[in-house]
């Protein structure tokens, strides 16, 4: 099913995503390495924290040239999780305003969650907009974990795949070309988190 | 709309997986890792795990459940990680950043603080700067002293000066994100949630409160999901017992039409 390499720029849930992707996946890495990028068929980027701290490391860490390669040209299936989906916005404005990579065209704003608590943390139904393979099989409204105050705005609703509701509506999962994000954890979302992961490593 | 969620317990005692009755007796249930596996493919919404070990040995003492012997938390949350694809709270005897820290980078996503957090509560507002409030529970143990109720810190063993609606009030302008409000008086006995103490405590702070202690029945669960505004329901004892235990409550609780995620029985 291919060969999985997850980025790991420092950010907390590295190893639970492994422990869902190893479920599924035989070859499976976390690493940074380019010639692992470059033999990697999917690729995915993990993430928890706010938008700076993420952007900060990502730049450190992560060997830019060739993750752009590897995505934007050779268009390999790509999956940001949480802050790993925030991070492909042009700007985040979480504790002033920053550059991100600048995949998607959006920004990354609180959500106005009215009088509900932040942070969003919990199960909530993720309700399809458009057909996908990535959430193919899923039902209408599956429900997936959260833990997040911000979210992604995009530029083009064109690039919207799920929304999900807490005080406002925000969009859940965006997708450009092979570039897919998910603002939930489908490592701590049991079956669902599962297909999902099952139907992205089906992507070529 | 956020799902009520249901939280099955799990009470860890020197590397066995026990029940427990007003926090005084305990009775071996049995491997602890096995155990999360199979409320996992059950559906639970999210593990909290519970250290109430006397001392640091964690023996499991036999090795013939097929799993090898574990001797420390750190590898119960290890295994525990791998096997369970929700969020994992863990509580019990932790102290420190350092202690928080570790227990995160093996798996764990949230940490519960109790006799911690009263000792000293502004290591409430500490860790919650440093990890966030989102993994911040506060574990609080109330007991009726006379008609009153108490905050008790020390495994339930210790007074404290704390009405809980004013305990929780305070954890919660420190930082805290969660609570999880146990009555030591209902543990165990199969008698229902304590209402007053949820309805006092949930009618004080808007943070998620997680109600534990005492359910005998499903119909418990949805009496405080009905009755009062928690955010979730957690019970131990009763999801060990029968086959399927957290997948029954769940579809008990769905059938009713109560806000719960769709009961499934997880197959991978």
């Amino acid at each position: 099913m291919g060969s999985v390499c997850i980025l790991d720029y420092g950010s907390g849930n590295v190893k639970s995503v492994f422990n869902l992707f190893s479920t599924i996946a035989k070859h499976i890495v976390i690493s940074n390495d380019p010639e692992e990028i470059r033999q990697a068929t999917h690729i995915v980027l993990p993430g928890v924290g706010a938008f700076s701290a993420a952007m900060r490391k990502i730049r450190e860490r992560l060997p830019m040239e060739v993750l752009e390669q590897a995505v934007l040209s050779d268009k390999k299936p790509f999956l940001g999780i949480c802050v790993g989906m925030q991070v492909l916005a042009t700007r985040g404005m979480e504790f002033g305003e920053y550059l991100g990579l600048g995949w998607i065209g959006g920004s990354v704003e609180k959500v106005n969650s009215k009088h509900f608590p932040l942070p969003h943390i919990g199960w909530n139904k993720t309700s399809c907009k458009r057909d996908s393979p990535l959430l193919a099989g899923l039902g209408d409204d599956p429900d997936f974990y959260f833990v997040h105050s911000y979210a992604f705005r995009l530029e083009n609703e064109q690039h919207m795949l799920a929304i999900t509701s807490y005080g406002e509506e925000f969009c859940s999962v965006v997708q450009r070309e092979n570039i897919y994000g998910v603002q939930f954890h489908p490592e701590k979302s049991q079956r669902t988190g599962i297909k999902l992961v099952k139907n992205f490593l089906s992507l070529s | 709309m956020k799902k009520k969620r249901l939280i099955p317990v799990l009470l860890l005692r020197n590397g066995w997986l026990v029940q427990s009755k007003q926090f005084r007796r305990y009775q071996n249930l049995g491997n602890p890792t096995s155990a999360v596996k199979r409320l996992s493919e059950w559906a639970s919404d999210e593990l909290i795990y519970l250290d109430i070990s006397r001392d640091d040995s964690y023996d499991m003492r036999r090795d013939d459940l097929g799993h090898p012997n574990r001797h420390s938390i750190f590898e119960i949350i290890e295994d525990v990680s791998k096997v369970a694809f929700m969020p994992i709270t863990v509580g019990g005897r932790i102290r420190t950043l350092q202690e928080i820290e570790k227990r995160l980078s093996l798996g764990a996503d949230k940490v519960a603080l109790n006799t911690v957090a009263i000792e000293a509560p502004q290591f409430v507002e500490t860790a919650a700067k440093e990890f966030g409030s989102q993994c911040i529970v506060i574990s609080i143990d109330v007991k009726r002293q006379d008609e009153t109720l108490l905050v008790m810190g020390r495994g339930g063993k210790q007074p404290t000066a704390y009405a809980p609606e004013d305990w929780a009030k305070t954890v919660e302008q420190l930082g805290a994100g969660e609570i999880l409000l146990n009555s030591i008086d209902r543990d165990g006995m199969k008698n229902g949630y304590d209402l007053e103490l949820l309805n006092r405590v949930t009618g004080a702070i808007k943070i998620p409160v997680i109600a534990c202690g005492g359910v005998g029945e499903w119909a418990h669960f949805a009496e405080a999901l009905e009755q009062t505004d928690v955010d979730a329901v957690a019970a131990a004892n009763i999801f060990h017992y029968s086959d399927q235990s957290v997948f029954l409550a769940k579809k008990y609780l769905f059938d009713r039409g109560l806000n719960v995620r769709r009961p499934d029985l997880l197959e991978i």
